[in-house]
């Protein structure tokens, strides 16, 4: 099965003395190695980002996220799982989930509509 | 006959569909409809019949034969026909009762993985296990029918979707996820505890307690889970009088209290002791053991009980277990040494909303001749008292103040 990990940042994360997190390149290493991880990457920051509507046949545009939230997504990754116990394992293991959060969305499959 | 079927139906649902959700690789929709199918047909034909000698093989036998129809014929579409190739559609052999693969523990794991929030959990729980209707839940937790049909609709979709194994979890795993089958266990028994119209959710939840235990008999905390349910149901029958108010543990009469059952739940909770390994579950069954075994309330054991619940604070801590405690101490070694430890807790803050903590306090006040303390306490606890019953036992113990 194929997860989207969103990687998000928490504002109110204060780090604690040496909480063990691992190393980001390790757990690329990692899954890259186990053919889990098929792409990611980190994205700029929401005041980088642009919303797209269309209304009336007319594009309008944000400057910003869809929704102002004071958490971000930094970054993502493609998983490819067994099941979710297999990508709640994997995403348990990046940095990020113990300084931010980390999102599984599940991919909708190709042959259902 | 129509009796029966209906004890074969509580025994045997969530058996077969289990088996069927496996058989049917994680289908949970067309699992329970092949199921109820194959008890419908039950219902036809065994009345003329007779029940056959392995029912369960015959349900099982006609649910998947079922699912294997109804597959076939909806195999034209590409996403079916991939699913059919991945099945073994060969009409299984006629299996006997005993070689129905028992799947259930599986089911109860998937119901209750910690990725569905505890709703879907109890409601997907009662569902698939218990073989309650969505109507039948929806009554239980007083949520329309709608809700709750949403609820096991969104919970069944989560599975399918998000990748939930269908599995008893790996070992590493285990110690993390036992606890919250546990959990949703002794939820639904409180839910049914409280209320007698509810009293079927008791019986669910000790049944499906014995499922656990009878899977996974190396885990003390399941079996003392089951048997503090089986001590607490035991007192069902004296916990209130004709009016349906409440009748205080001493005030009960244990005559009305299942023996047997008493009998059974003390014998689990002293095998799980002698594990050494006890955990809030066990010490909880061992204090309610000590209640329900004493002939009269006057014998009660406390300074076991007090042992009992100093180990409980230390593993378990929360003010309620320390409250317990103090009233423990309270019977055991009098009011006098009870009181300053009921005035810690009240100067936390913690329980100042809670009924009883004021009806504790009142109780010690009275009991060492401090009448307009006392008084002042009994009022503070019936402001709070969530009950009609609750508050006409506390009027009455004013009014003696």
């Amino acid at each position: 099965m194929k997860y989207l990990m969103l990687v998000c940042t928490d504002p109110s994360y204060t780090p604690g003395q040496d909480d063990g997190a691992p190393d980001v390149e390790d757990w690329v290493t990692e899954m890259d190695g186990k053919g889990i991880r098929l792409m990611g990457n980190r994205t700029r920051p929401a005041s980088d980002a642009t919303t797209v509507r269309v209304r009336n046949r007319e594009v309008l545009l944000t400057d910003g996220p869809y929704a102002e939230t004071k958490d971000q997504i930094a970054g993502f990754d493609i998983l490819d799982c067994a099941d979710l116990d297999e990508a709640i394992d994997v995403a348990s293991k990046h940095p990020m989930a113990w300084a931010g959060m980390i999102e599984l969305r599940p991919f909708w499959p190709d042959d259902e509509d | 006959m129509k009796d029966r079927i209906a004890g074969i139906y509580a025994d045997g649902w969530s058996r077969i569909v289990a088996t069927m959700i496996r058989f049917t690789g994680g289908d949970w929709d067309l699992a329970e409809e092949c199921t109820q199918e194959a008890f419908a047909q039950a219902l036809q034909k065994w009345p003329e019949s007779g029940v056959p000698d392995q029912p369960l093989a015959w349900l099982t036998t006609t649910a998947r034969n079922r699912a294997i129809d109804r597959i076939r014929r909806a195999s034209t579409e590409a996403a079916k026909l991939r699913k059919v190739a991945a099945m073994d559609l060969e009409p299984p052999p006629y299996p006997n009762d005993s070689e129905i693969p028992d799947e259930r523990l599986e089911l109860m794991f998937t119901c209750c993985h910690p990725s569905l929030n505890l709703d879907a959990q109890v409601a997907l729980t009662l569902r698939s296990l218990a073989g309650m209707s969505t109507a039948e839940i929806a009554r239980a937790f007083l949520v329309p029918e709608r809700t709750m049909a949403q609820r096991v609709f969104r919970a069944k979709q989560k599975v399918a979707h998000a990748g939930i194994p269908f599995r008893v979890p790996p070992a590493h795993l285990l110690p993390d996820r036992l606890p919250a089958v546990l959990h949703v266990l002794y939820l639904l028994f409180n839910e049914g505890y409280g209320d007698p119209r509810k009293a079927r959710l008791c019986r669910e939840a000790i049944r499906l307690a014995r499922v656990v235990t009878a899977l996974m008999p190396d885990e003390p905390e399941a079996q003392g889970m089951l048997a503090l349910m089986l001590l607490h149901d035991a007192r069902r029958p004296a916990r209130t009088d004709a009016a349906g108010d409440v009748v205080t543990l001493a005030e009960q009469d244990r005559s009305l209290w299942d023996q047997a059952q008493i009998t059974e739940g003390a014998a689990i909770c002293e095998r799980a002791l002698r594990r050494r390994r006890a955990g809030p579950f066990q010490l909880q069954a061992a204090i309610a053991a000590c209640h329900a075994t004493a002939p009269v309330a006057a014998r009660t054991d406390w300074p076991q009980i007090v042992g009992l619940y100093t180990q409980l604070a230390r593993i378990a801590p929360s003010p309620i277990v320390d409250l317990n405690r103090a009233v423990a101490i309270g019977m055991a070694s009098g009011p006098e040494a009870a009181l300053p430890l009921v005035d810690a807790i009240a100067e936390t803050g913690q329980l100042n909303g809670y009924y009883l903590l004021h009806a504790t306090r009142a109780d010690l006040l009275r009991r060492t001749g401090r009448a307009q303390e006392a008084a002042d306490s009994y009022r503070a606890a019936l402001d709070l008292a969530p009950t009609d019953a609750e508050r006409r036992f506390l009027r009455d113990r004013l009014r003696l103040t």
